[in-house]
């Protein structure tokens, strides 16, 4: 088993545009916007990135193919720069390209940027688009309300939980997120709402209600990573180390073998297994201080939270209900807002997570501030259910 | 027995929905009063997901129940509503049936006498053909708003087969005439039928090319009229079947229900629908007289035999016809058939096109929904991949094929989705196991609201996926229905 990056990698800087429903901005300018913050917050000139990777997931709606838009709009200098896709976990897939980079000695000063302009599309959700070419000829026409509402249904199934139980819980969840982003100027949706809300809003996907459906907005988050030695050259004290970085795929064993039961992400159990393992964190209940997660739709985040570790298989309802998840709780959740609060820009989701956990572990999130982290734990996934990109970051104090 | 050529086998399907009249009328009597009269019972009416082809091969599955599919050398189907007209029809039913490869087929239309002129036909080459002939006819009809036939027309489907072995109803005889009798015509490229005066129609057509026909028939045969103990003749005119009946001196009780208030006339499907159905009620030795009236007349003349009561159960034309959902919104059947101007939303707006060189070299997983079976694991498993799926396994090329098709299932996870575009909001779809291994994400079809859960049994069709207007193209592909709607 190989040792790990933890620790080889420090952030040095990270930006994060405004998100929402960006009218005036182009995906040009939502990636200026991220990467003046991000650069600025490194302390360093723009020839000393030595490579750059760029996520986005739904080109053809903006900035088109490979990676020539983001050395265009940066006038990078002439460095390597490769565009990535991996479904909605395409922002932690440019993070991880960053981060090995410097991990492997290659660079000494790499970029990460991820950014979407969904908001062209003429219509609300995300655009409606081809699955591939042979997919498109059997796969039903799913959308992501439809296909993460099966986590409910069978979740339920499984645990015998009640319709409205299980509707309380997602509400709750929704709320909460909907209180943090509130107080998170970035965030797309900043009003509160209340549980009734949740649970009478109009059904998008059985039993997903629109309450239950993360917003969908134009975005961009950047990240500059470099090694400790080097930060530490550069002045910066209190380092933010990245301790782990792990990706699990599905093979089509949830999709096509009989054993998975559609109430759970396999690849999520993997992942978060191998990050506590790179990480060395033993019991993640205790140790993780917070975590944002892909809470694309509210069942996604419920499950998740069993996925992960930190509620125990078919009692997260419970944590969620008690307020273990909450701003004021044990392991707050979503403390910016998420993606129910964010909306979804796809390549700019992980990277937008990770900032808020690099704002918190520096003591730099304001009014969000939750106490003294040690370790911000961040979990983007892309795809279905049933077949999914998963990916778990951890990221806490250099040397903890 | 060699040569003992006969009816073998017989299935129907009519779709489930039954528009009721009384909807169709209140929307239209403003402007047609004459539909009032109608406005009694219900017509078969397709989802959006149904036409010709899928109804056939609903028909056949129904017909080829306990039936050796390999046993089947031709492919007949008839229709004036093929969907495609270049493209055989009966090339897509015979992939969604896994017929053998080596199989004569045809698409025959161009009238409302196509099947029964099908139906000869086979009977004819039934004696020299190698293997069974599976004869099947479907309509999915099309009329103009505030028409009386969209009052009077219905859909579904029927299938016969035809060859040597113990046929359960033996062909006595058979006449045809052919006449340019046009009682209605459909030109190229029209989407709707034109029908001249029913007065003529019945005193010039029916009441006369019809009897002259029969009677050759009789008179060839030695049959004398009132031994025919069920006659089948499908007309949407009032009065017209027992004059006829009269004329020829068959007796009122042998004139067998049209199902107009159950159906509504499937068109050139109609006769072979009502044959089933005769052969459904019929008893050892009875003859039943099936006859088609359109630019002309076919009569045939079927004696049933003993081998009728030992045939396997199956849905039949009493069973098709029970599994029903009364539709009574009127707009959704002008949506379903394309007579209305409908705001798809944006979403419907994303390219259908299919890849026609992929579908060929997928066609056994895509239209006959074949999967693959390991001979290392046994794993079964759609759609089959180059490497098991079996995690212990993933053996290469290990499998052979899997027919999905027949294979029981129930629902693991499912959704009523309201975003994504379905022509009939909400999109049902979701996870289904197979019983003795299997899954697979699909849509699902013929489904009622809060009629489905985790564990519902399901069967899969054979539907529509999507429509490529752009091009005019079908894109087919399996989908699960409730059993207990399927």
């Amino acid at each position: 088993m190989a040792s790990g990056i933890k620790d080889k990698v420090v952030i040095l800087g990270m930006g994060c545009s405004k998100f929402g429903e960006r009218w005036d901005a182009n995906a040009e300018d939502l990636m200026v916007e991220a990467f003046e913050e991000a650069i600025k917050d490194a302390g360093i000139e723009l020839h000393q990135i030595e490579a750059a990777w760029f996520g986005t997931a739904i080109e053809d709606q903006h900035v088109g193919k490979s990676g020539v838009p983001l050395a265009m709009t940066l006038r990078l200098p002439y460095i390597p720069v490769t565009r990535v896709e991996n479904y909605c976990a395409t922002g932690t897939e440019a993070f991880r390209g960053a981060c090995y980079a410097v991990a492997s000695g290659a660079v000494d000063i790499a970029l990460a940027l991820g950014v979407e302009k969904l908001k062209d599309t003429g219509y609300g959700g995300l655009p409606q688009r081809g699955r591939g070419n042979l997919n498109n000829l059997y796969w039903p026409n799913l959308s992501a309300p439809g296909s993460f509402a099966q986590l409910a249904t069978a979740y339920r199934a499984k645990h015998g939980v009640d319709r409205g139980d299980l509707k309380r819980a997602m509400a709750h969840i929704s709320v909460k997120s909907h209180d943090n982003g509130s107080k998170n100027p970035k965030a797309h949706l900043r009003n509160r709402i209340t549980e009734e809300d949740a649970i009478k809003a109009p059904m998008v996907a059985e039993p997903l209600g629109l309450y239950d459906c993360c917003g969908v907005s134009d975005g961009s988050a950047c990240a500059i990573v470099t090694t400790p030695e080097i930060a530490k050259s550069l002045g910066k004290t209190d380092l933010i180390g990245v301790k782990a970085l792990q990706i699990a795929v599905s093979n089509g064993q949830e999709l096509q073998y009989d054993e998975w039961d559609g109430s759970y992400f396999a690849t999520t159990r993997v992942a978060a297994r191998r990050a506590y393992q790179e990480a060395g964190i033993n019991d993640p209940r205790r140790e993780v201080s917070l975590l944002d997660v892909h809470d694309c739709f509210s069942v996604t985040e419920l499950v998740t939270l069993e996925d992960l570790g930190l509620s125990p298989e078919g009692k997260a309802i419970g944590d969620v209900l008690d307020g273990f998840y909450d701003a004021q709780g044990r392991v707050p959740c979503q403390i910016d807002g998420g993606l129910k609060c964010f909306g979804h820009p796809i390549g700019a989701s992980g990277l937008r997570m990770l900032y808020e956990m690099y704002l918190q572990l520096g003591g730099r999130a304001g009014d969000r501030q939750t106490g003294d982290p040690v370790f911000g734990l961040t979990h983007n996934l892309g795809g279905f259910p049933s077949q999914n990109v998963s990916s778990v970051t951890i990221v806490g104090r250099f040397g903890a | 027995m060699g040569n003992d050529v006969g009816i073998l086998s017989f299935g129907a399907y009519v779709p489930r929905l039954r528009l009721q009249r009384t909807a169709i009328a209140a929307a239209n009597t403003w402007f047609n009063p004459g539909l009032r009269g109608l406005a009694k019972g219900e017509r078969a009416m397709a989802n959006w997901d149904e036409d010709a082809v899928t109804m056939v091969v609903e028909a056949a599955r129904d017909c080829l129940t306990g039936f050796d599919r390999g046993a089947v050398g031709s492919l007949y189907l008839a229709s004036t509503t093929h969907p495609f007209d270049d493209r055989q029809n009966a090339s897509i039913a015979a992939g969604a049936l896994h017929l053998r490869p080596a199989l004569r087929s045809l698409d025959a239309g161009g009238s409302l006498r196509a099947g029964t002129s099908t139906l000869a036909a086979a009977v004819a080459a039934a004696a020299g053909a190698e293997g069974h002939v599976l004869v099947a006819a479907g309509e999915h009809r099309l009329a103009k708003a505030a028409s009386l036939q969209e009052m009077q027309y219905g859909d579904g489907a029927a299938a016969f087969v035809i060859g040597s072995g113990r046929p359960i109803a033996r062909l006595v005889g058979a006449h045809s005439e052919t006449v340019d009798f046009v009682p209605q015509f459909r030109g190229h490229d029209r989407a709707h039928d034109y029908a001249w005066e029913e007065r003529w129609i019945r005193d010039e057509g029916y009441l006369k090319i019809v009897p002259r026909t029969i009677a050759a028939v009789l008179q060839a045969t030695g049959t004398e009229a009132s031994t025919v103990n069920a006659f089948c003749l499908p007309c949407t005119l009032s009065r017209v079947v027992p004059g006829v009946a009269k004329r020829v001196g068959i007796a009122d009780g042998a004139v067998r229900d049209n199902l107009a208030a159950v159906c509504g006339d499937t068109g050139a499907a109609h006769p072979l629908l009502m044959l089933a159905h005769a052969l459904e009620d019929a008893t050892p030795g009875d003859l039943i007289l099936v006859a088609a009236f359109d630019g002309g007349c076919d009569a045939l003349l079927f004696r049933v035999t003993d081998a009728i009561t030992s045939l396997p159960r199956r849905q039949g034309v009493k069973g098709t016809l029970a599994r029903r959902k009364e539709e009574t919104l009127y707009q959704r059947y002008l949506a379903f058939n394309d007579l209305v101007t409908l705001e798809r939303g944006m979403r419907a707006e994303v390219d259908k096109g299919t890849p026609l060189s992929l579908l060929y070299r997928n066609r056994d997983m895509l239209t006959s929904l074949i999967g693959g079976r390991c001979r290392k694991c046994g794993t079964v498993q759609y759609p089959r991949g180059r490497y098991c799926v079996n995690p212990q396994c993933k053996a290469l090329d290990s499998q052979d094929d899997e027919p999905f098709a027949d294979r029981p299932a129930s629902v693991m996870s499912y959704t009523a989705d309201r975003l994504t575009y379905c022509p009939d909001p909400p999109a049902y779809y979701g996870m289904v196991q197979f019983e003795g291994g299997g899954r697979m994400m699909t849509d699902f079809t013929d489904v009622d609201e809060g009629k489905v859960d985790v564990g519902t049994p399901m069967r899969m069709v054979f539907r529509i996926k999507d429509v490529d207007a752009a091009r005019g193209f079908v894109r087919y592909f399996w989908k699960a229905a409730p059993v207990t709607s399927a």
